[in-house]
């Protein structure tokens, strides 16, 4: 146990024992799976045409998003070019969806069904539609456990949105709650303020959004403010997260270790969306 | 190996299997921390049936299984289920002559001291929980109790496992 704790020497034991437990997971996840495969297959012609409706309203809207997007993003790299300084963009991601098995009830964590053999490596950020859901912290072959940003053991390096204030943002526990400590009194964070990640600690990639902040309580003759913040990302309702691969390490595959076969080599192509 | 003695073998590992599938069904928040401690319960019931075939190895099996299952730290599990396990091998002569009922108050002594070396180990790696709603898998562990062993008895005796 205390070796568990202290290193990560009994990863591969693990990892190897995650194999033989899949089968379990795999079985209590599948009448979840047929549930919804049915529900899905049994769906009415005028429902799925809405939805249809629905989401080619939502692209053009995003298109016509993103056609700015374009072309802020190559301003910036040009103005940052300008400066000297480096900002990678072009992230590439993998589609993974959540088992439904109960993991531990007194940590964050999800079971995701993507693992080692499709690229995904110990440490690596995962995000969902609207925000960092959390970090790989076990990768098995067929699976890996991701570790939420609520869970107390958890802490992400984030900075305001609004002016660059850099802080740290810790897991309470509770599933809708961080915890933003060691602001001194007088730091320029009020609530509403968007959290992002900071990239500091290079573990997660900078600019993705984090949590917004919902209190900032002063008390006179404490030295820190109470600052509590809730998580953009739906920690509790979304099905699937998308795993990242940073643009640097997408590019310089082979020095990654286990993200060398990652992205580039096996992505299936339905699953995969490339930048 | 003779063939009852590998039908045996085959009971006993799917029960297990069985308890460890309950322990990863989902349920809503609430009933979370409530969620009995099924493999711990087998193992009690295996322990004390047949303390000859199922002892402290494969309850630490077991529970490496069940922390690999559930995310926790490599041998937290293993720890308790091997020290309920050579509890009951110790005592299963006492258990065994028991009622029901009886057994069930033995095994909810049992339960809760897995349930303190896990809080335990927890409490070392800094991530205790802070609620008293954690003793309460104990006590659903309890009151289930009979029915986990009426039901093995059932395959036990219906399978000839001895």
């Amino acid at each position: 146990m205390a070796v568990d704790h202290r290193q990560q020497r009994l990863e591969q034991v693990r990892s190897a024992l995650s194999v033989l437990v899949y089968p379990i997971q795999y079985a209590v996840n599948l009448p979840v799976d047929l549930a919804r495969w049915t529900s899905e297959t049994l769906r009415s012609r005028a429902q799925l045409e809405q939805e249809n409706t629905t989401l080619r309203a939502q692209m053009q809207a995003l298109l016509a998003q993103h056609q700015r997007l374009a072309a802020l993003e190559a301003e910036n790299i040009r103005l940052r070019e300008l400066l000297d300084s480096t900002f990678r963009l072009g992230d590439q991601y993998l589609v993974a969806e959540l088992l439904a098995v109960d993991l531990d009830p007194y940590r964050h964590q999800v079971l995701i069904d993507k693992g080692a053999l499709a690229g995904v490596y110990l440490g690596q950020s995962v995000v969902d539609a609207m925000g960092v859901s959390g970090q790989i912290v076990h990768a098995g072959p067929l699976s890996a456990t991701v570790m939420l940003i609520t869970d107390p053991a958890h802490a992400i390096p984030v900075q305001v949105n609004r002016n660059g204030l850099r802080a740290i943002a810790m897991g309470t526990g509770s599933i809708d709650q961080l915890n933003i400590p060691f602001l001194p009194n007088n730091a320029d964070i009020r609530a509403d303020d968007l959290l992002v990640s900071s990239g500091l600690g290079g573990r997660f990639p900078r600019g993705y959004p984090v949590a917004r902040v919902s209190e900032v309580q002063v008390v006179p003759g404490e030295p820190f403010a109470t600052v509590i913040a809730k998580p953009v990302a739906d920690l509790d309702r979304s099905r699937e997260v998308l795993l990242i691969w940073r643009a640097e390490e997408a590019r310089d595959a082979p020095a990654a270790g286990n993200a060398a076969a990652g992205p580039g080599a096996n992505q299936p192509a339905a699953e995969a969306t490339v930048q | 190996m003779s063939g009852p003695r590998a039908q045996g073998r085959l009971v006993i590992a799917l029960s297990i299997i069985v308890a460890l599938m309950l322990t990863v069904v989902p349920l809503p928040g609430w009933a979370q921390p409530l969620r009995p401690e099924w493999s711990a319960l087998v193992i009690i019931y295996w322990c004390m049936a047949l303390p000859h075939r199922v002892g402290v190895g494969i309850a630490w099996v077991v529970g490496l299984l069940l922390d690999v299952l559930t995310g926790t730290l490599l041998g937290q599990h293993a720890l308790g289920l091997a020290l309920i396990a050579y509890l009951t091998v110790l005592l299963h002569q006492r258990i065994r002559v028991f009622p029901v009922r009886q057994q069930a108050l033995t095994v909810l002594v049992l339960l809760l001291l897995y349930q303190l070396v896990i809080l335990w180990a927890m409490g070392v790696t800094g991530r205790a929980p802070r609620d008293w709603t954690y003793w309460g898998a104990s006590l659903t562990g309890t009151l289930l109790w009979p029915w986990v062993f009426i039901t093995l008895r059932h395959l036990r005796r219906r399978h000839r496992v001895a």
